[in-house]
């Protein structure tokens, strides 16, 4: 009676086989379960086998991280010279030498955003006062004024201005987005007339051609002597193009909540923006992590097409430096550097907008 | 006239030559309801017959558009703010369920009476679990609705809706969505609210629970109020051919008579 009490309460635990028993069924189910799939994972594994080496050569082994000149590298490996000896330049651009802690302090009040919203714990009205004062405190910090000495927006370049460009662009595009989401949902129609038209005008146009209408027509229409700063302009279109393309996939998300979900929150007496900021959007947003993140990363890296238009981002510096004479030979450990830069950073994107999903995943189970 | 009726103040929820058409379609035909402060008053009928828009109307989920719905001695038209103000004194159960699925159980309890009804936040948690506990749902309260049974989840919905301190209670077919073995459990929980004398205004084709519980029966047939009366008459008795069809058909197919 107690033996057969005591077989009911306990958890029946799968049998646990020796590691090298598991090892070896893990290599065999999951690598070689097949002839094509043996050939397959035999052929992966020679790939790397060949090309692993010869990359981690290059790049870290036989590669020259310390000298002055161009003659300091070892020719066998990668050179990373132009980018220690100018790292300066690819960091604050042209920044007056001694204001630039301002640069480094912007970049930490934005990294540390990062950081915070790693904290579940944190209160979540907290939270988003921080981002939305970050982009204005960050173009304080980087423009001046106000009891911090001016400095000319021509003088941004490099890292900066990607890290502002897109933290202020991510911050902005999608409050933006989700306003003409619900914009284009509206029961008003001119509410829902105007965010169609915006969101397709904006949509069949190439961001590119919205910059150069930026940087050349906006004067057009601003009164003369007023000068409204370049790298304001290409940032309100990279906002206003991310939030069309938003829009979008929000409008799909709401559509695909069920009925019942609006109409219980009537029921209960919500208005019309404690229905959508309490009991929709919270849903349509986690929904939407996936593809909204994906928007992120576009937006992160059309940042660089503003140097169609004269703002010298960190692909500006790089192409800069690719083309002075003493590291005219470096083309590729440049471009190797920016590729490595864009990677980091879209791919902490990923991880986090991962981690938010698992979280949400877990509070659910 | 309708002065009259307007100044009975015990009148919970007013109907009046009440008119409602879905695009050409005219799915509620000069209806007139009247529903007294503790009241039970059972609808039923067909499918397609407009009970769900007739007791939608009620909360002004669907607008109708000729007629009058007075609910709590005020008329409902196009004003937002009254709108919303009577709403949250009419609850409302759904076939459904729609709890909301991002918020615990708890959550979904006390969101609407510290966001509509600006109860303090340990007050609306107080109200919350007592009426949880009502329900039999207290030791569910952190769970989120995917967690729980169609049952449950109905029978939270019920606390959801009491947690507002509602005058009326409309039920649109609260347990058609549910198997057979959970009927029970939903229907105990409103018979019981029933004796606690709350107006309630329920679609249902649970012709037992009907018989027990309602005051009046209401049979509806293509829009129209076809019948109207106390369970004992609607039952051994009913008046309309379409009303006798409708209830031979429920009782031959069974599963809903007692
Ligand atoms: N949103 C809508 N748009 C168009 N027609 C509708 C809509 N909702 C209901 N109808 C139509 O109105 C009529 C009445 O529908 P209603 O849902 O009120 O019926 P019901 O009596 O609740 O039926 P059931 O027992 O199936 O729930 C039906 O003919 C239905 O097709
Ligand atoms: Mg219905």
């Amino acid at each position: 009676m107690t033996a057969m009490n005591q077989a009911l309460t306990l958890p029946l635990a799968p049998p646990r086989l020796p590691w090298t028993r598991r090892a070896l069924t893990w290599t065999r189910s999951q690598l070689f379960p097949s002839a094509g799939h043996s050939l397959l994972t035999l052929g992966v594994i020679a790939l790397l086998c060949w090309c692993v080496p010869a990359a981690l050569n290059w790049l870290v082994f036989d590669a020259t991280f310390v000298g002055e000149h161009a003659r300091d590298c070892n020719p066998a490996g990668a050179c990373w010279l132009p980018i220690t000896q100018r790292w300066n330049l690819f960091v604050y651009g042209f920044y007056p030498q001694a204001e630039q802690w301002r640069v480094t302090l912007s970049f930490v009040l934005a990294g540390s955003a990062f950081g915070l919203l790693f904290f579940k714990r944190l209160d979540r009205r907290l939270l988003l006062a921080y981002l939305a004062l970050l982009p204005i405190v960050m173009w304080w910090l980087l423009k001046g004024g106000a009891g911090l000495p001016e400095v000319s927006s021509t003088r941004f370049a490099g890292m900066l201005v990607t890290v502002f460009l897109g933290t202020a662009g991510m911050i902005f595009a999608l409050p933006l987005g989700i306003l003409l989401a619900l914009g284009r949902r509206s029961k008003l129609p001119v509410v829902r007339l105007l965010c169609v038209l915006y969101i397709e005008l904006v949509r069949s146009v190439p961001v590119i051609s919205l910059l150069f209408m930026a940087s050349l027509m906006i004067q057009l229409f601003l009164p003369p002597g007023s000068a409204f700063d370049i790298l304001l302009r290409v940032q309100l279109v990279l906002i206003l193009f991310t939030a069309a393309y938003m829009a979008e996939t929000l409008r799909g998300g709401l559509q695909n909540l069920p009925r019942g979900q609006y109409e219980a929150a009537q029921a209960l007496g919500f208005g019309y923006w404690k229905t959508m900021g309490q009991i929709i959007l919270p849903q349509v947003l986690k929904q939407s992590i996936a593809p909204l993140l994906t928007q992120f990363i576009g937006l992160f890296k059309e940042t660089t097409l503003v140097m169609i238009v004269g703002v010298l981002d960190i692909v500006g510096i790089a192409m800069s430096t690719a083309v002075t004479p003493e590291w005219v030979e470096y083309g590729h450990e440049i471009y190797v550097f920016l590729a490595i830069y864009f990677f980091v950073i879209c791919f902490a994107l990923s991880r986090y907008a991962r981690h938010l999903e698992q979280r949400m995943e877990q509070s659910r189970s | 006239m309708i002065s009259k009726a307007k100044s009975d103040p015990a009148l919970m929820v007013r109907i009046e030559q009440l008119n409602k058409w879905f695009g050409n379609a005219h799915v509620l035909k000069n209806i007139s309801l009247n529903v007294e402060a503790g009241e039970k008053v059972v609808i039923c009928g067909p499918s397609g017959s407009g009970k769900s828009t007739l007791i939608r109307c009620i909360n002004q989920l669907e607008q109708h558009q000729q007629g009058t719905v007075e609910v709590l001695g005020e008329e409902l038209n196009g004003s937002v703010k009254g709108l919303e103000r009577i709403r949250r004194q009419v609850g409302m159960c759904f076939q459904h369920f729609n709890l909301f699925p991002h918020l615990t159980v708890l959550k979904n309890c006390t969101l609407a009476q510290t966001s509509n009804l600006g109860v303090p936040q340990d007050q609306a948690i107080e109200r919350a679990l007592s009426l949880l506990d009502k329900v039999k749902m207290r030791d569910h309260a952190n769970k989120f609705p995917s967690q729980l049974s169609g049952g449950q989840q109905q029978r939270i919905a019920i606390a959801r809706a009491l947690c507002m301190q509602p005058k009326v209670m409309l039920f649109d077919e609260p347990t058609s969505a549910l198997d057979p073995e959970m009927i029970a459990e939903v229907l105990e929980v409103m018979t019981s609210l029933a004796h606690e004398g709350m107006t309630m205004i329920c679609v249902t084709h649970e012709m037992g629970f009907a018989r027990k519980v309602a005051d009046r029966i209401v049979f509806m047939d293509q829009g129209e109020i076809v019948e109207e009366a106390p369970p004992e008459r609607f039952f051994s008795a009913p008046e309309s051919p379409r009303t006798q069809r409708f209830l031979s058909q429920i009782i031959n197919h069974g599963v809903h008579a007692q």
